[in-house]
């Protein structure tokens, strides 16, 4: 009795151990053939080896960018250990001194990336890592990931703010259609003017952050005016507001937002939030208003957000032609703080559009992850909207540019810039005076 | 859900830990204490009831204190010192006298009016009927928060342009008045004031709640005997009734000007501190977290408190004199 019980038991054990080992098997394989396909050749098998990506993304984010490298590490062996953290912007350079530097960093703004080389601790990548780069991005992301003309960083996932919210119902009935050319896009202002239609809304209220979209309608027109050099040159100062492309650009962006002829009394925009500025295009209350993607979440519930809807974007068109396909946004940059086998491993990988496509497709229909890959293909979208902005960001050719308010020193960039473009549309004060205002404020330590 | 609990457990799980190592060191204390007797007894007995206070005072307020002081003499990064910059450009940037000046402006009007206005109203409301009722609807907005105040007079200040929707409640009653509205934020310096009445419709309540306390806790009887010497209305007040709620009005008055001093949410929910409408506070705010420069935001950290310091020196003057009187 008490002999067969054990013997039982042991039986138990063994059939329980080798479930477990059927369950494992495949994860300690090491090369699954159906995940390398998805993840590209040329990859050493790395068994057991763990590369840390430090980064500010957390929570659910966080997982899908677990879930997204689940292919790389079934088919290399190499586990990628995604650190997110909420204060990474003040982690990164106490762990960079401290010795403690995590393997790679995944950077939110070329600022800080240039701070870190600074430093003397991030690895040149790969040469495998900078061919991908030059195959796949456009130049301008190309220069955002070096550091004094020397490339460091391959770029993550990409957004883009140059959109026009407008109603395809309405432009539909009205027989409005979405304009190419900036011309184009005032001559129908115009148009919409003498129908007494109210051609562009827009809304500077955020709180202690009001006057931000004001700092974005005049980005969109420097770029697309003077192009990537004079708007990088003006974000570190070398050109001032008050020199003649700042100004002409904020005389063009007062012939738009500021022209009571679209936008009715120009003073409401400083006091309308931005999130009510947009409320009416659904009802044709207002025609078309600048803002980035993200607005999709303002509008009226029932409000159907589609190409053929009650609201939808069209790209800024550009300027000047000798600027192509200008683009403003953000983006993020892989950054390496050693040269170990594994880390170059993960570094090749994340330059891929293999993993581009794998992390669309880990953040579903709900989109709101966009790569400027340009070996992506477009349909790998399952988000039309997505769809619609990565054909901009992910184009050979786009003049891509960071958010210069974000880039610039706080005092002007969260500070004077914001006050004063407020000022600006609340009193109509004269570009000059705006400008120099600003420039006043530059930081001089 | 399981990932909320799995984000959250481990910090439920600290903040027990942390009850329970307090409440051990706590009782750890206690007892040692009940054992002491005899001579050592009154030492050790003020060396636990201050000394925990002493501790936290020292690194929750005197350090803060003494480290703010010494940024407002350094740069934006406190890397460098600078002197009296910080505070030559308080006192000389044109913005800035914008921002003084209304700060004063506040300081001198909204305790004032807030505090007569909840005299007049406990005054009024004295033995009213269904007296109840009156005072609880005043004293409601005590209840909402300054953001959410701010929020529901959005609506009433809002203007849109004259093509779209009016939906704000002061232009509409403007325009069947027969006058046309204007963009009341944008209009200096009356968009002050009307922040001002946002102020004053939250706090008003509250002066009058406490001032009805103090006015009913005048005795009966030196209210008959001034009716039958043939005092009546106003002389009844300004001779029997003001004088004997006196020191509750100050008090009242007191805390109106620090909550005043402090003020911050209006100004930044309203306007962000835009078109001429801010505050010290606020400004104090934007300069440490949004433009990252602490030694302005110190400086004006120590220009708020030296405008308190007088209040509260006579406040604890009156407490004293008060207390010496019983």
């Amino acid at each position: 009795m008490q002999i067969r019980k054990k013997g039982m038991l042991v039986a138990v054990a063994a059939a329980t151990v080798a479930l477990v080992a059927t369950f494992v098997a495949p994860a300690n394989a090491g090369t699954s053939s159906a995940a390398c396909a998805n993840v590209g050749s040329g990859y050493a098998v790395n068994k057991g080896a763990t590369v840390e990506v430090f980064t500010s993304v957390v929570g659910d984010e966080l997982s899908r960018y677990q879930a997204a490298s689940k292919d790389f590490t079934a088919c290399t062996g190499i586990t990628i250990n995604w650190n997110g953290s909420n204060s990474f912007e003040s982690q990164l350079p106490v762990r960079v001194a401290g010795g403690t530097a995590p393997d790679l960093a995944l950077i939110p703004q070329p600022g800080l990336l240039a701070q870190m080389v600074a430093t003397g601790k991030v690895a040149t990548p790969p040469s495998a890592v900078t061919n991908n780069v030059n195959r796949y991005w456009s130049k301008s992301w190309r220069d955002l990931g070096s550091v004094n003309g020397k490339f460091y960083a391959a770029p993550n996932s990409a957004n883009l703010k140059s959109l026009v919210w407008y109603s395809p119902k309405q432009f539909a009935k009205y027989g409005y259609t979405v304009p190419t050319t900036w011309a184009a896009m005032l001559a129908q202002s115009d148009k919409m003017a003498a129908a007494k239609q109210t051609a562009w809304c827009g809304g500077l209220g955020s709180g202690s952050a009001t006057g931000w979209p004001a700092t974005d309608w005049l980005e969109e027109v420097v770029v697309r005016e003077a192009g990537a050099t004079v708007y990088n040159n003006w974000i570190n100062h070398t050109v001032k507001f008050s020199d003649a492309p700042i100004i002409h650009a904020m005389n063009t962006v007062w012939g738009w937002m500021g022209n009571s002829k679209y936008v009715g009394t120009v003073s409401t925009i400083a006091t309308t939030t931005f999130q009510n500025a947009g409320v009416n295009i659904p009802t044709g209350g207002c025609m078309q208003l600048q803002q980035a993607s993200f607005y999709a979440a303002s509008f009226p519930t029932g409000t159907v957000v589609s190409p053929t809807g009650d609201a939808w974007v069209y790209y800024l068109p550009g300027i000047n032609p000798a600027v192509t396909t200008p683009v403003e946004g953000g983006g993020e940059f892989y950054a390496a703080f050693n040269s170990n086998k594994a880390t170059q491993e993960v570094q090749t990988y994340l330059s891929t559009p293999q993993w581009a496509v794998s992390r669309i497709k880990a953040a579903g229909s709900n989109g709101g992850w966009l790569s400027a890959n340009t070996g992506v293909p477009n349909s790998a979208y399952s988000n039309a909207l997505d769809a619609l902005s990565a054909k901009y960001l992910a184009d050979k050719s786009s003049t891509f540019v960071f958010d210069a308010s974000d880039a610039m020193p706080a005092a002007v960039g969260a500070g004077t810039e914001w006050t004063q473009l407020t000022n600006w549309f609340a009193t109509g004060a004269s570009a000059t005076t705006i400008a120099k205002a600003i420039d006043a404020s530059w930081p001089t330590n | 859900m399981s990932s909320f609990w799995s984000a959250n457990l481990p910090k439920i799980g600290q903040m027990i830990a942390a009850i329970a190592i307090f409440l051990a060191v706590l009782g750890a204390i206690f007892f040692i204490a009940g054992r002491a007797n005899g001579k050592k007894q009154k030492p050790i007995a003020i060396t636990i009831f201050l000394g925990p206070a002493l501790v936290l005072l020292t690194f929750g307020l005197v350090g803060p204190a003494i480290k703010t002081f010494l940024f407002s003499f350094k740069n934006s990064y406190s890397t460098k010192w600078v002197g009296f910059r910080n505070y030559q450009w308080i006192f000389t940037d044109p913005d800035m006298r914008i921002v003084l000046r209304n700060t004063i402006l506040w300081l001198v009007i909204t305790p004032l009016i807030t505090t007569a206005l909840g005299l007049i109203l406990a005054i009024f409301l004295d033995r009213m009927r269904r007296e109840s009722i009156a005072k609880s609807l005043i004293f409601m907005p005590m209840a909402i928060s300054f953001v959410g105040a701010s929020i529901v007079w959005q609506f009433v200040y809002n203007f849109a342009d004259p093509s779209q929707p009016q939906t704000g409640l002061l232009s509409t009653i403007v325009r069947h008045l027969g006058f046309s509205p204007t963009n009341w934020i944008l209009t200096q310096p009356l968009n002050t004031f009307l922040l001002m009445v946002i102020f004053i419709w939250v706090q008003a309540g509250f002066a009058m709640v406490i001032l009805s306390a103090a006015i009913k806790a005048v005795p009966a009887d030196i209210v008959e005997a001034s009716a039958l010497d043939g005092a009546s209305g106003w002389k009844q007040f300004r001779s029997v009734t003001f004088p004997m709620v006196r020191s509750t009005f100050i008090v009242v008055l007191a805390t109106m000007v620090v909550t005043t001093l402090k003020l911050f949410d209006i100004v930044r929910t309203m306007t962000g501190g835009n078109f001429g409408t801010s505050v010290l506070s606020n400004e104090m705010y934007s300069e440490v977290f949004v433009r990252f420069d602490t030694g302005r935001g110190s400086a004006m950290a120590i220009v708020l408190f030296v405008m308190v310091l007088p209040i509260l020196i006579y406040n604890i003057y009156n407490l004293r004199r008060e207390r010496s009187i019983a």
